[in-house]
């Protein structure tokens, strides 16, 4: 068992999660109560992830991300090195390949808050701000477990995206499925299946937790 | 109360800081259903009933003055404060105007306790001063006791008093309700009337009090207004513009199988109901309030199956009119029993087969007829 790669994926994934949390709830809440008519075409972005082959997202990102393109310049004139092929650019990548993972959850269940809640909650009252972090957020808390989960569980087991904008830099970009392929090519399958293995039951743990959670609310599933 | 200082004078017990001010119009394009709320009205402080069917606009026209819809044109203002101002573009959101609304299914925070959720609207007082506020509106509504539970934890008339509690405690300049005791029984509903009456003779603020209820109407408003698709029709008081006694038609006649040409001896405008006597009887029956002179003459009808026959004499009943009388005949027809009761008058009362014989009625039996104030239709005599 690799455990530089496995420790590498779970602070990957623990990041991604929670700047998505931060950048995930203003989006979702967009989302959810904006009534501007091309919202559609926000949502249809943020979803596309969802559809999009990784390698393709992974190939665009990584040509945001190099020296020719304003982005890659502005970092590289800021750092002086290069974001593609290194642990920051690995974490653009896999914030925007699990955004719909966080914010379709959200957005989903910001919707199922009773309307005249936050009426009543206006009447009173409160701020948008107010209402919201009083009335929607705790209301939503299944679909804030979910998006947060799911997040988390999608970052730790990509592969496409990662090997394409990070390539295979122990103890920087190689992540637990970066390893598993790497142990397969070398036909080393036992040390492929304990790492398997290991994703596997956190992925079952963090499913287990989504669903446990929503029993009651029917938001388990992002893209419902 | 308003706290402004800027109150215009008037020698009227109550001064115009207080009056709430609505003229607008609202169109709506629903379903192809072209719908317009069109109002002007002035409300003082005390109860004023808005009365009218559903759809009729009743909460459209709460959302427009709370600040949760926006009406096409018009004005709204309290006293001095002005909310709405299409001319001016003037529309105070909803969180700055201080309208009180209990919304017809409560809207309670179903995560928050109850003494949380009376707190809500506090948000902006320290904590002692927020837990005196809710300490004295928990105590006057009766609800000091429920503190800690949750909304989905208590009875349905406890979570109208958290509501009301709740809207109230912020110390609003109008209050509304949306139908807020619907799904109440009587007694329920007079008690928490009662307290709001209570808390209003202290704080004296327009109350706007909708519902579709006809009794709600005579048991609460000093004033009614009539709101039929989108207009007002008729204001004034419930006696004065709940309608005059209908004139039927004879097919309309038909259904009752028992009319008699009654006189009206006592109106009762509190409750809602006056007293009428069967002409050439003794028999006095309650009847619900129409508009009609003491003395005049009216025709009552009273559909048989609406009756109830009792071979004992009832006690502890809700309903009215108990009327002693004595069996003429009993006739089967169909699976319908059809008893002629003598009690001053003749009346026909329809029973079912099995309540005939667990009665065991025959000719000359003392019973009891059981006759439910709104039972008695009223009509204008010819």
């Amino acid at each position: 068992m690799d455990w530089q790669a496995f420790w590498l994926t779970i602070r990957l994934a623990v990041l991604v999660a929670a700047v998505l949390l931060a950048l995930g709830l203003p989006i979702a809440y967009w989302i959810a109560y904006s009534r501007r008519r091309w919202r559609f075409l926000v949502e249809a972005m943020v979803a596309l992830p969802i559809v999009l082959p990784p390698t393709v997202l992974g190939f665009y990102v990584l040509v945001a991300l190099g020296s020719r393109s304003p982005l890659g310049r502005w970092w590289q004139a800021m750092t002086g090195h290069t974001l593609a092929f290194t642990f920051g650019g690995l974490v653009i990548g896999s914030i925007i390949y699990s955004l719909p993972f966080a914010v379709q959850p959200f957005a989903a269940s910001f919707k199922l808050v009773d309307s005249r809640l936050i009426a009543a909650s206006a009447t009173l009252g409160a701020s948008r701000l107010q209402t919201f972090a009083r009335v929607i957020l705790p209301l939503s808390l299944p679909g804030l477990v979910t998006g947060i989960a799911l997040s988390f569980a999608h970052t730790m087991g990509e592969f496409g995206m990662v090997l394409m904008v990070g390539g295979n830099i122990p103890g920087i970009t190689k992540t637990v499925s970066i390893d598993i392929y790497d142990k397969v090519q070398a036909l080393d399958y036992a040390g492929a299946n304990e790492t398997a293995l290991v994703l596997l039951l956190i992925s079952f743990a963090v499913l287990s937790l989504v669903y446990g959670v929503n029993r009651k609310v029917g938001v388990a599933w992002p893209w419902k | 109360m308003t706290t402004q200082t800027t109150s215009v004078g008037t020698p009227a017990d109550f001064s115009l800081r207080d009056v709430l001010t609505i003229q607008i119009r609202k169109r709506f394009s629903n379903a192809g259903r072209d719908f317009t709320l069109d109002v002007a009205f002035a409300l003082a402080p005390g109860i004023t009933i808005v009365f009218g069917p559903s759809g009729a606009g009743k909460t459209t026209l709460l959302d427009c003055v709370a600040g949760l819809t926006t009406p096409d044109s018009g004005k709204i203002v309290v006293g001095d404060r002005v909310l709405f101002d299409e001319a001016q573009a003037i529309d105070l959101p909803a969180q700055s105007r201080r309208i009180g609304y209990v919304f017809q299914d409560l809207a309670l925070f179903p995560h928050l306790t109850v003494e949380k959720n009376v707190e809500y609207g506090l948000a902006g007082l320290n904590k002692n001063e927020r837990r005196n506020k809710s300490d004295v509106i928990l105590e006057s509504f009766r609800i000091a006791h429920l503190r800690e539970r949750k909304p989905g934890e208590i009875s349905g008339g406890e979570r109208q008093r958290v509501a009301l509690a709740r809207a109230l405690v912020t110390d609003p300049c109008v209050l509304l309700l949306d139908e807020p005791m619907a799904a109440l029984d009587a007694a329920t509903k007079s008690k928490i009337i009662d307290d709001l009456r209570a808390w209003n003779a202290a704080h004296d603020i327009p109350i706007l009090y909708v519902t579709h209820n006809r009794e709600e109407v005579f048991a609460l408003g000093d004033r009614v207004l009539v709101l039929e698709n989108g207009r007002i029709i008729a204001d004034g008081t419930p006696h004065g513009v709940m309608g005059a006694p209908r004139r039927e038609s004879l097919a309309q006649l038909i259904g009752f199988e028992n009319i008699f040409h009654a006189v009206v001896i006592a109106i009762q405008e509190k409750r809602g109901t006056m007293r009428c006597r069967i002409a050439e009887s003794d028999v006095e029956l309650e009847t619900p309030l129409v508009r009609a002179d003491v003395g005049s003459t009216l025709l009552i009808g009273i559909r048989a199956g609406d009756i109830l026959l009792a071979t004992v004499q009832p006690a502890g009943l809700s309903a009215r009119n108990i009327i002693p009388g004595c069996v003429l005949s009993v006739t089967q027809r169909d699976v319908i029993v059809a008893v002629r009761v003598n009690c001053g008058v003749e009346m026909e009362v329809h029973l079912t087969l099995a309540a005939r014989d667990s009665l065991q009625l025959q000719p000359d039996r003392e019973v009891w007829l059981i006759v439910k104030t709104y039972s008695c239709h009223l009509m204008a005599a010819s």
